[in-house]
C-alpha cells in the first residue's frame, strides 16, 4: 500500500530517543504488525511486549501519536499516516527498554488487596445461587485485561507519581470487582480511604476514557467505592452505628 | 564461567497459564515450596485467549448430562485413541474444579434460578461448557491469578527456561534467563511440573502467541522423556481470514452454539452435506431440528456446524479448494441471520459474543450482528504432548511432570472444545500435587549440576558470537512456519512430508548461523534464536509421527491415505530421543479400556 515513517522510541532505562524506520503498511494492518515487520526487518533487538493480538490480554500497551493505546487494537488507517506514526511506551511506569515498562508496581499493589471471601455456600452440595442482574455488576470489572493504560493516563500516578499512596484505577477496578461481588463478605473501606488513597481520585474520567474493554471505571467503579467510603467514614449516623460495632471490623 | 543467580524449591512449575497456576496452587497446598516461572506476565498466558467455556457435566442445563455422557463424548472425540483412564478422571472430576473456581470468585453466567449457565458446544452431547460470554478464559486465568498470589508461592514472571537439569537420571532443576536484562538463573527443584502449552508458533496461521514455541515439549524431549500423539495438531475451523494481518484469530466456537451457521459462497450450509457415520446418529436433519437444539430443546439433535473441529476445518477447506470460497479465501459464518428467529437479536448477540462483536468491529470493519463474518481454519492446539501417568501426571523421566496442552493422553486424535480448560483445572491440580509428593519425598542436598549450567550458560551466549551475516532469527522462523503450514498442515501426504524433514535440515542449519545483534537486555531476536531450537525439535517430531500415522484419523489427515484404517486404532505414536541423538519413532499400544468403560461407550451409542 504505502510506505510509512515510524518513530519509535529506543532506549534504556528512559536513557535514548527517537529512531526513525520506514516500513510498509499494506491493508488491516494494525501498530504491532508495524512494529513486528520493523523487528523482521531492520531491527531484531527492538523490545516490545505482546501476547495475544487480539485485544484480549493487555500486553501492547504504548502511546501512538501520543495517545496511550494497545498497539494490536490499533489499526494504522486510523491513523494520519503520511504525519508518520510515534511511539512510545507509558509514561507512568520506569522504563525498561524501548517500548517496555516495568509494571511490577500493579503487581505489588495488587497483593496488598484483600482478597475473595465468600459467604457460606447457600446449598447444602457447597454451590451458591445468584442472580444474574447481580453477577453483571462486578462481570463488568472482570473484563479488565490488566493493560494498565489506565494507570498510565492517571495524572496521580503519571504527573504526580503517588504510587506509593495511590493504587490508581485499575486497582480501584479490582477493589470494585470484589466490594461488588454477590458473594463478598470482606470490607476493603478502611483500607481504600487510608492506604490505597481513593480520595486522590478527582474524577476526571481519564481513566474511562482509555480503556480498551469499555469499563466505566469513574462512573461504575471509583464513585461508588467513593460513596462507600463516604458513608462508612463520614456519615455521622454510620459512625455512630459503627461505635455501636454493627459494622463489621 | 557466566555469572547466574540460584533459587531454591521443592517444586518448580514453567508456565501461569491455568495449568501452571493450578498445580501451583495444590502444590502449595500440600506443603511444598514453590516457584512459578512464566515467559510472560502473569495473567497474559494463552489461556486468556480461551472464549467459550470449560465443560464440565454439572448438569444445570440439561439434567441428564453426568460423567459417563462427558466421558463418551471425549472419546468419541478422540477417535478412541485417548488414554481412558485420564479421559474417565478428566469427565468425574472437573465439575468439582469448575465449582471450586466459584469458591475462588469467578462469576460465571448464571441460569434464571442461579446456578451456573452452562452452553452447548461441537461434539458435546447436552450443553456443558461453563461459560462467561465468550472470555471464559479471562475469567478462570484471572480467579487463578489473584487466588495464588496469597499462596506463598514464588512468582518470576518474564522468566524463560532453556534446559533443564537431571542427576541420576531424575530431574533437579532449570536453567534460564530473565528477559528483563537477560541475567542466567538456576532453579533447582526436586520436582518440576512443565505447563508450557502448545506449539503453534510453528505454523503460519494461528490464534498462538509468541510464546507457544514448543517449550515444554522439547524440554521434555531433551531431558529423556517420551513425546507422543504429537501428529494431532488441531486446526480450529473458524479462525479470522481478512484483513490479512489478523488472519488466524480465533472466532470461538460460542458463536455456533449460539446457532451461528455456516455457509459457501453460493450461500449453502455446507455442513449437511458431509456427516461422518460416527456422529449420524447424533446430528440434526434439518436447520429446524438445528435451530431447536441450540435454542435448548432436549429432543433435538446438534446441528452439523457443532460437529468435531477436525471434521468441519476440513469441511471448510473443501469448499474453499473447491472454488465456494468467500472473496479472502473463507467461507461465511453467520449469526446475525438469527434476527429472523428472536426479536432484539442484536442485543442478544452483543450480550452473548461480546468480544467477538468488537474484534471484528475493530479489527475488521464487520458488525456481526447484521453481516457474516468470514473464517476458515487456524492453527489452535496440539492434542500431544508429553506422555504422562494418567493418574499422577508424571512423565516418564521421574521428578518430571506435565500439565494441559504440553501433556498428552486425554484428547487423543482431536480434542474437543471446552475440554481444554477442564483439562488443565483437573490435571494441572493433579500434577501439582503428586509433584509436591515426589518432591517432599527426596531427601539430602542438591547434587553439583556444575558441568550442566556450564553448558546451558555457552550455548545460550553463543548466538551474539555468530557472524552478522546470516537471516536474522524472525526470517528463519517466519519460513519454518511457512514451511510446516504448506507441507505438514491440514491435508498432509507422504512425499511433501518427506520433503519437509529435508527443509527441516536445512533450517536447522540456517537457525544456528542466525546472527544476533545488541545486548542481552530484553533482546526479542536472541530470545527467537533460542527458541528455534524448541521449535524445529517439535517440527520434526509432528511430521515423523504424521509420515508413520499412514491413515486418516481425528486432526490428522493424510491425502494418500483418506480412510480410517482398524489397524491404526490400536497404536499411539512415541516419539524419544535415542542414544545416538536422533528421534525415535515408536508405535505404543493404545491404553485399554476397561469393561466398565467399554460398557459406558455402549451405552451412549
Amino acid at each position: 500500500m504505502a510506505k510509512v515513517n515510524f518513530k519509535i522510541w529506543r532506549g534504556e532505562k528512559g536513557d535514548g530517543g527517537y529512531k526513525e524506520y520506514t516500513t510498509e503498511v499494506t491493508e488491516g494492518m494494525v501498530v504491532l504488525d508495524a512494529v513486528h515487520q520493523i523487528q523482521a526487518e531492520t531491527a531484531p533487538d527492538l523490545a516490545v511486549r505482546w501476547n495475544c493480538k487480539a485485544g484480549k490480554c493487555g500486553s501492547c500497551s504504548a502511546e501512538i501519536n501520543g495517545k496511550p493505546r494497545l498497539m494490536c487494537m490499533t489499526r494504522c488507517s486510523d491513523l494520519p499516516l503520511h504525519e508518520g506514526v510515534t511511539i512510545e511506551p507509558m509514561q507512568a511506569f520506569p522504563h525498561l527498554r524501548d517500548l517496555v515498562t516495568d509494571v511490577s508496581f500493579n503487581y505489588r499493589a495488587k497483593k496488598q488487596i484483600k482478597p475473595f471471601k465468600p459467604r457460606k455456600p447457600d446449598a447444602p452440595d457447597g454451590t451458591w445461587r445468584m442472580s444474574q442482574v447481580d453477577v453483571e455488576k462486578a462481570q463488568e470489572f472482570r473484563k479488565c485485561i490488566e493493560c494498565y493504560l489506565c494507570q498510565n493516563v492517571c495524572h496521580v500516578l503519571r504527573e504526580h507519581a503517588k504510587h506509593d499512596e495511590f493504587i490508581g484505577p485499575r486497582l480501584f477496578v479490582y477493589s470494585a470487582a470484589l466490594e461488588m461481588h454477590p458473594l463478598d463478605t470482606e470490607d476493603r473501606l478502611k483500607d481504600l480511604k487510608d492506604r490505597d488513597g481513593i480520595g486522590y481520585c478527582n474524577i476526571t474520567k481519564c481513566c474511562t476514557t482509555v480503556c480498551p474493554e469499555h469499563i466505566t471505571i469513574t462512573d461504575n467503579a471509583i464513585i461508588p467505592l467513593k460513596e462507600r467510603v463516604v458513608d462508612a467514614f463520614y456519615d455521622p449516623l454510620a459512625k455512630l452505628f459503627r461505635g455501636l460495632g454493627k459494622k463489621k471490623s | 564461567m557466566a555469572s547466574y543467580k540460584t533459587l531454591e524449591f521443592d517444586v518448580l512449575v514453567i508456565g501461569a497459564g491455568g495449568a501452571g497456576l493450578r498445580a501451583a496452587i495444590e502444590a502449595s497446598a500440600a506443603g511444598a515450596k514453590v516457584g512459578v516461572v512464566s515467559k510472560s506476565l502473569l495473567g497474559k498466558a494463552h489461556t486468556v485467549m480461551a472464549e467459550g467455556g470449560v465443560a464440565a457435566s454439572i448438569g444445570n442445563v440439561d439434567d441428564r448430562d453426568n460423567w459417563r455422557v462427558h466421558f463418551s463424548d471425549t472419546m468419541r472425540g478422540g477417535q478412541y485413541l485417548n488414554n481412558p483412564r485420564m479421559a474417565e478422571i478428566h469427565a468425574k472430576e472437573a465439575p468439582a474444579r469448575v465449582l471450586e473456581l466459584e469458591a475462588w470468585g469467578a462469576l460465571f453466567d448464571r441460569t434464571k434460578d442461579g446456578r451456573i449457565l452452562q452452553r452447548n458446544f461441537g461434539g458435546h452431547k447436552f450443553p456443558r461448557l461453563a461459560h462467561v460470554g465468550d472470555r471464559t478464559g479471562l475469567e478462570m486465568i484471572r480467579t487463578l491469578q489473584d487466588h495464588a498470589i496469597h499462596k506463598q508461592i514464588d512468582f518470576h514472571m518474564e522468566c524463560t527456561v532453556v534446559t533443564l537439569l537431571k542427576h541420576d537420571g531424575r530431574v533437579t532443576g532449570a536453567f534460564g534467563y530473565y528477559r528483563e536484562h537477560g541475567q542466567f538463573v538456576v532453579i533447582r527443584a526436586n520436582a518440576i511440573v512443565l505447563a508450557t502449552g502448545g506449539i503453534g508458533k510453528s505454523f503460519s496461521i494461528t490464534s498462538n502467541s509468541w510464546e507457544y514455541t514448543a517449550d515444554g515439549h522439547a524440554l521434555a524431549y531433551r531431558a529423556g522423556a517420551d513425546l507422543m500423539d504429537m501428529e494431532f495438531v488441531q486446526f480450529h475451523p473458524t479462525g479470522m481470514v481478512w484483513p490479512p494481518s489478523v488472519r488466524g484469530i480465533l472466532v470461538t466456537e460460542g458463536v455456533r452454539g449460539e446457532g451461528g451457521v455456516l455457509r459457501n459462497s453460493q450461500g449453502k450450509r455446507f455442513m449437511f452435506d458431509d456427516i461422518p457415520d460416527l456422529y449420524k446418529n447424533q446430528t440434526a436433519k434439518d436447520e429446524e431440528e438445528g435451530w431447536r437444539y441450540v435454542t435448548g430443546d432436549k429432543d433435538a439433535n446438534r446441528p452439523p456446524e457443532l460437529l468435531t473441529r477436525d471434521h468441519v476445518a476440513r469441511c471448510i477447506n473443501r469448499e474453499v479448494k473447491e472454488g465456494r470460497g468467500s472473496p479472502h479465501g473463507g467461507v461465511y459464518l453467520d449469526i446475525a441471520w438469527i434476527k429472523e428467529k428472536i426479536p432484539n437479536a442484536q442485543e442478544h448477540i452483543k450480550k452473548k459474543l461480546p468480544s467477538m462483536y468488537h474484534q471484528f468491529k475493530e479489527l475488521a470493519g464487520v458488525d456481526i450482528t447484521t453481516e457474516a463474518m468470514e473464517v476458515g481454519p487456524t492453527c489452535h492446539y496440539v492434542m500431544g504432548g508429553v506422555r504422562v501417568d494418567a493418574e499422577t501426571q508424571m512423565s516418564t523421566v521421574p521428578g518430571l511432570f506435565a500439565a494441559g496442552e504440553c501433556a498428552a493422553g486425554l484428547h487423543g486424535a482431536n480434542r474437543l472444545g471446552g475440554n481444554s480448560l477442564s483439562d488443565l483445572l483437573v490435571f494441572g491440580k493433579r500434577a501439582g500435587e503428586h509433584a509436591a509428593a515426589f518432591a517432599l519425598g527426596q531427601t539430602g542436598p542438591f547434587p553439583d549440576a556444575n558441568a550442566q549450567v556450564a553448558d546451558a550458560a555457552a550455548w545460550a551466549e553463543e548466538p551474539f558470537a555468530r557472524d552478522q551475516n546470516g537471516d536474522n532469527p524472525f526470517r528463519v522462523q517466519h519460513d519454518l512456519q511457512a514451511m510446516m503450514h504448506a507441507k505438514v498442515g491440514i491435508v498432509r501426504i507422504d512425499s511433501e512430508m518427506r520433503e519437509a524433514l529435508d527443509d527441516l535440515k536445512s533450517l536447522g542449519e540456517r537457525s544456528l548461523a542466525a546472527p544476533v545483534s545488541g545486548n542481552r537486555d530484553f533482546n526479542p531476536g536472541w530470545h527467537t534464536a533460542m527458541d528455534m531450537r524448541n521449535m524445529l525439535t517439535v517440527a520434526e517430531a509432528v511430521t515423523l509421527a504424521a509420515v508413520e500415522r499412514q491413515e486418516s484419523r481425528g486432526a490428522h489427515f493424510r491425502d494418500d491415505f483418506p480412510a480410517k484404517d482398524p489397524e491404526a486404532a490400536k497404536f499411539n505414536i512415541v516419539l524419544r530421543q535415542g542414544s545416538d541423538g536422533a528421534m525415535q519413532v515408536v508405535r505404543t499400544p493404545v491404553v485399554a479400556r476397561t469393561d466398565e468403560q467399554d460398557a459406558v461407550i455402549k451405552e451412549m451409542g
